[in-house]
């Protein structure tokens, strides 16, 4: 269970997250949407720690995650980052197995490769894509690499930056399948940014949205064409006139 | 008001000085507290012994053995001024071993490796890879930095050792093939001028270089700017205060070992 109190966070004076207050129960899928810049991935990379918010709280099970110890904290999630962040002085299937290949969570070579390869299965790569180089593939293949080291570890809390940008339609089906099987099957926890509405409705038990700095709206994912907010209805049906404007 | 611009722009470059001071301190002892905690990392070590030590040789090599042979030549006519020709040995041995040696070798290190361990740093924070290891539940002192840190401490006074012999060696060639010294003469000046001392300070000197060429590679790395830009910096500023600090703990320790 995840809670963000009042989180706030600016760069300089930039203001990018103004006040959100946001829950997402265990086990449940939740979805974020908004515009290119609101401040999804700074959203994500705040709870993460990666980033310090300029104030607010951010609860974990109910405790505030600045005073949880960041080892057992950090092995409790994964993360696909928005461009991938694959390492590229590893090959393809170290990158996956990284947890699994040193730390608390260290395995036999050969067995952290063998899971490796399963992960890369999961997310429709070949088995011979693991000797590569992440330079040597595609961009769509190494958002996928990235997608099989989040939950090689098999995480509680997964968080997604746009899982499906830059891959075909079916490979986007796939991968949506995928989030929502980890979900159900697994048990786990997932936040998902992602700007792909059927990736949403695929994905989604619940959706929020970030504007202006705000949590805009949020609810089942099955409201959220009957809102009856005119931001969001903007943003699910794609249209240039609204109340968001299109330069930002 | 205007009078006392100048005298404020000094107190804050003073302080933007002492604050960067700080900063280096604290992520050198960050880095180092790392050391008697596990997990380590040996194959980042290893691979940084690599790196650092062996790929290192052939620039050591090449420099060391030029700069002997020129310092032959210098020593030899510019003692030909007083008719001194004959300590070319001596002089070659003291200048490779206490100054020359430790100081080519740091800043041959300095450009080659603080430049691509800050290169290589800075393009994985720019990219997202140091996000990435952090959520992996990796920390990158430990994982980047310390093992870099630590192999370039102990490689690089092998590579001062192994450039001082060279650099000799090249004062040696230079000296018998040129300028007519025998050649068992010239080794027994060298051997027996040198003291224990000389070759330790040396030595010394090597570690404390190769722990600053590291250390700043690391740290600009660590605190690239976002970009292709950002990591030009990044190496560019690593270099320059690799370089810079290099030289004035050279001037240090040459005070503290020899100056009493
Ligand atoms: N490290 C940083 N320093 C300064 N500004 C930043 C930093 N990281 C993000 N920002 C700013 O914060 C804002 C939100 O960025 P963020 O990456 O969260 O957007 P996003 O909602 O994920 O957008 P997209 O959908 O395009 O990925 C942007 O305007 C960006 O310029
Ligand atoms: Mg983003």
């Amino acid at each position: 269970m995840i809670e963000l109190v009042d989180l706030h966070k600016s760069f300089g004076d930039k203001v990018v997250l103004d006040g959100v207050n946001l829950s997402i129960a265990k086990g449940e899928s939740m979805v974020i949407i908004g515009g290119s810049g609101t401040g999804k991935s700074v959203l994500l990379k705040c709870i993460l720690g990666l980033i310090k918010p300029t104030s607010g709280q951010i609860l974990l099970d109910g405790q505030n995650v600045e005073r949880v110890e960041r080892d057992a904290f950090l092995a409790r999630f994964g993360m696909l980052f928005q461009g991938g962040a694959l390492f590229d002085s590893l090959p393809v299937w170290q990158n996956v197995a990284f947890r699994l290949l040193r730390g608390s969570l260290k395995r036999p070579r050969q067995e952290a490769r063998a899971i490796a390869i399963e992960k890369l299965r999961r997310v429709g790569l070949k088995p011979d894509v693991a000797d590569l180089y992440p330079a040597e593939l595609s961009g769509g293949m190494q958002k996928r690499v990235g997608l099989a080291r989040a939950i090689a570890a098999e995480p509680e809390i997964i968080f997604f930056d746009e899982p499906t940008t830059g891959l075909d339609p079916i490979m986007a089906g796939v991968i949506n399948e995928l989030i929502r099987e980890i979900v159900t099957e697994m048990g786990a926890t997932a936040m998902t940014i992602t700007h792909d509405m059927t990736s949403v409705r695929a994905i989604a038990d619940k959706v929020a949205m970030l504007h202006g700095g705000v949590i805009r709206w949020t609810g089942p994912v099955e409201q959220m064409d009957n809102s009856g907010d005119p931001y969001l209805d903007q943003f699910i049906h794609g249209r240039a006139e609204g109340p968001i404007e299109a330069v930002r | 008001m205007t009078a006392l611009k100048p005298l404020a722009a000094l107190g804050h470059a003073i302080l933007q000085l002492l604050a960067a001071i700080g900063r280096v301190a604290i992520f050198a002892a960050t880095s180092a507290s790392h050391v008697v905690r596990p997990p380590f990392y040996i194959k980042e070590f290893a691979y940084s012994l690599m790196a650092i030590g062996y790929f290192s040789l052939p620039v050591v090599g090449m420099t060391a053995f030029f700069t002997g042979g020129a310092l032959a030549l210098q020593i030899y006519s510019g003692g030909a001024r007083f008719s001194a020709e004959a300590v070319v040995p001596q002089i070659v041995a003291i200048g490779m071993v206490r100054e020359l040696g430790p100081v080519l070798v740091g800043l041959m290190i300095a450009a080659r490796v603080t430049s691509s361990i800050a290169a290589e740093i800075a393009t994985m924070k720019v990219t997202e890879q140091i996000d990435a290891l952090v959520t992996l539940s990796t920390n990158p002192a430990k994982y980047l930095t310390l093992p870099r840190v630590l192999a370039a401490t102990l490689v690089v006074p092998l590579l001062v050792g192994i450039g001082d012999i060279i650099g000799v060696a090249g004062g040696f060639a230079v000296g018998v093939g040129q300028l007519g010294f025998n050649p068992a003469t010239y080794l027994r000046n060298t051997v027996e001028f040198l003291e224990f001392s000389d070759i330790s300070s040396s030595l010394m000197k090597g570690a404390v270089f190769g722990f600053i060429a590291a250390m700043m590679g690391c740290y600009y790395g660590m605190n690239s700017g976002r970009g292709a830009q950002g990591v030009g910096k990044a190496t560019k500023s690593s270099v320059e205060a690799a370089a810079v600090l290099i030289l004035a703990a050279n001037f240090l320790l040459t005070n503290l070992f020899f100056s009493a």
